[in-house]
């Protein structure tokens, strides 16, 4: 593997078709090179090139979508060039804000939470304790809107997803399938194991900012009781904030 | 009653639909949109609307409506078989319904998707800077749903002035030379052509492609030759953009469209241009397409001639 490939040299530019380009910075899954990946779409939100509409920040590349008739190809990829030179992965670190999420593990929230325990010879408690016990990263956010990639499942609660999907799974339940763990934003199907669930709602449509966080954020996880969880439904309901950010 | 249309039988699909909901692929959200973007300019143009204002996007059969007022539409894209009161009604003209009209689309005979546009434009609030329909989400248009009999739309009134005078567009410039069931796609390759065999990109450069059933507004699903890989069809997910053709392990192309979503891990071969985007909404199941490679320069130029040619047909109508 060549794992720090990209996280030093210049990205490698890719037209896709006639108004979308992409910026790619390597070709392994690591935190440098996403980070990389982040202060170049942090510093083109903050200001965007002449001709730059979009952008989709992934793993390793960040999709750019732009206006040809604005720029030229050649001359927006050698401006993103010298931004993300300069930029390095300064900016995304300075950025760096952590949700900590409430969630309800097991039982009726979490229903394969005893699963996930014996596939990896631990006590549920054992599970919930390392679950909780680290600060993911969010590599990028697709699939569904709000759906977090996370990065940094601990090795000791992998657990291969479902041979069987649920045809629904509620919004904010959290799972782990395989290597990851996330939060599912809607109701949906699904094949990853369910070990809790949250009042959180990664996406709703109602609210001002109606995702709740963006890749190069932090997740951590915060083990609650039933009652805990039921009250703080209950202000979520209210529209009021159960998370919480801190930053830096 | 209030200015509005009364849908009496919704059709296959029906959904409304604009320019799309950009901004927030970063965050998960297709853009969704009209699939024909030009068709559906064309309907807003012909009925005094912006062109980019929303419209009723009808899959394979469309509609039955009542009108509730008085006021001018304009159907355009794909050759749907409609009458207004019983009498055939022609497209890619200004037409005027009065209060109590009964206007019936019937099935596609050439094309996929047609469109209606209101003058004044429906009275819908946008979400988050669209009055896209996004299915999957259950946003945007009326309540995020496609249209069923019984459903009122309001129409925006009074206010906009709509087109006095008939409006016609010329068979020259419409834009259904798509429409006949086997077409050439121009792309450009790329982004990941490398993940692929010469023996591949030669497969998908020249072979015929079948437009299978299993199509929708996420994208056209193609059956024909395999296109070889070189070692899987797996890649780290990265963004999606209009017109990406992803070959999954099956070896079978998918061009992903405006339901697409904004990320995946599948190899992606080529992306088609986006002048001709608008001939891939319009496929049926059946039809066959072959793809063309043009260089990602040439791509650019074609692009910017075809959005001065949108842009000319827009002056053109303000002239009108």
């Amino acid at each position: 593997m060549e794992a720090k490939q990209g996280s030093a040299s210049s990205p490698v530019f890719k037209p896709c078709g006639d108004c979308n380009l992409s910026v790619c910075f390597g070709t392994v899954i690591a935190p440098e090179i996403n980070a990389r990946v982040a202060a170049l779409n942090a510093s083109i939100q903050e200001k965007p090139p002449h001709g730059v509409l979009e952008t989709v920040p992934t793993y390793t590349s960040l999709l750019v979508r732009y206006d040809p008739c604005k720029v030229s190809y050649d001359k927006l990829c050698e401006r993103l060039r010298r931004r993300s030179d300069a930029q390095g992965s300064k900016a995304a670190a300075a950025a760096k804000r952590t949700f900590v999420i409430p969630v309800c593990y097991g039982g009726a929230f979490g229903e394969d939470l005893p699963f996930v325990a014996a596939h990896n010879n631990l006590t549920e408690a054992e599970v919930i304790a390392i679950h909780t016990g680290t600060d993911y990263l969010i590599y990028m956010l697709g699939f569904l809107p709000g759906f977090a990639y996370l990065g940094g499942l601990d090795k000791r609660i992998h657990t291969p997803r479902l041979t069987n999907p649920r045809t629904k799974i509620p919004a904010g339940a959290v799972g782990i399938g395989g290597e990851q763990t996330g939060i599912y934003p809607l109701a949906s199907p699904g094949g990853w194991q369910l070990i809790g669930q949250t009042p959180v709602r990664p996406y709703d449509p109602n609210r001002k900012e109606p995702i709740l966080y963006q890749a190069g954020d932090r997740i951590r996880f915060r083990a609650v009781s039933a009652q805990e969880y039921a009250e703080l439904s209950a202000q979520a309901e209210a529209g009021k904030a159960v998370w919480e950010v801190r930053n830096g | 009653m209030a200015d509005s249309i009364t849908v009496l039988a919704p059709g296959l699909l029906t959904t409304l639909q604009d320019a799309g909901r950009y901004g927030y692929q970063a965050s998960g959200f297709s853009p969704a949109g009209a699939m024909d973007y030009p068709a559906m300019r064309t309907a807003n143009l012909l009925v005094g609307n912006s062109p980019d204002m929303p419209v009723l996007e009808m899959t394979l059969a469309g509609l039955s409506c009542e009108f509730n007022c008085d006021c001018v539409f304009a159907m355009t894209g794909a050759r749907m078989d409609a009458k207004l009161n019983g009498r055939p009604c022609k497209r890619y003209r200004t037409q005027r319904a009065a209060e109590g009209d009964v206007l019936t689309v019937g099935s596609a005979l050439l094309g996929c998707r047609g469109y209606l546009a209101i003058g004044g434009g429906f009275d819908v609030s946008p979400v988050m800077g669209s009055c896209a329909t996004s299915l999957k989400f259950g946003l945007g248009g009326f309540d995020g749903k496609k249209l069923s009999a019984g459903d009122v739309l309001k129409l925006q009134t009074p206010g906009v002035p709509y087109r006095k005078r008939t409006a016609k567009v010329p068979w020259h410039l419409r834009k259904d030379r798509s429409y006949f069931g086997d077409i050439h796609i121009r792309c450009v390759l790329g982004p990941q052509e490398e993940a692929f065999t010469a023996e591949g990109l030669r497969t998908f450069l020249s072979a015929p492609y079948k437009v299978t059933p299993a199509s929708d507004r996420m994208g056209i699903k193609l059956e024909g030759a395999q296109i070889e890989a070189k070692d899987g069809y797996d890649i780290i997910s990265d963004g999606i953009a209009m017109g990406c053709v992803q070959v999954p392990a099956s070896g079978m192309p998918i061009v992903m469209m405006a339901d697409r979503q904004t990320t995946g891990g599948y190899t992606k071969i080529a992306t088609v241009i986006t002048p001709d985007l608008h001939h891939l909404a319009q496929l049926k199941p059946g039809d066959t397409v072959t793809f063309h490679a043009v260089s990602a320069d040439e791509a650019r130029k074609l692009y910017r001639a075809y959005i001065q040619k949108l842009r000319k047909e827009e002056y053109d109508f303000l002239r009108f």
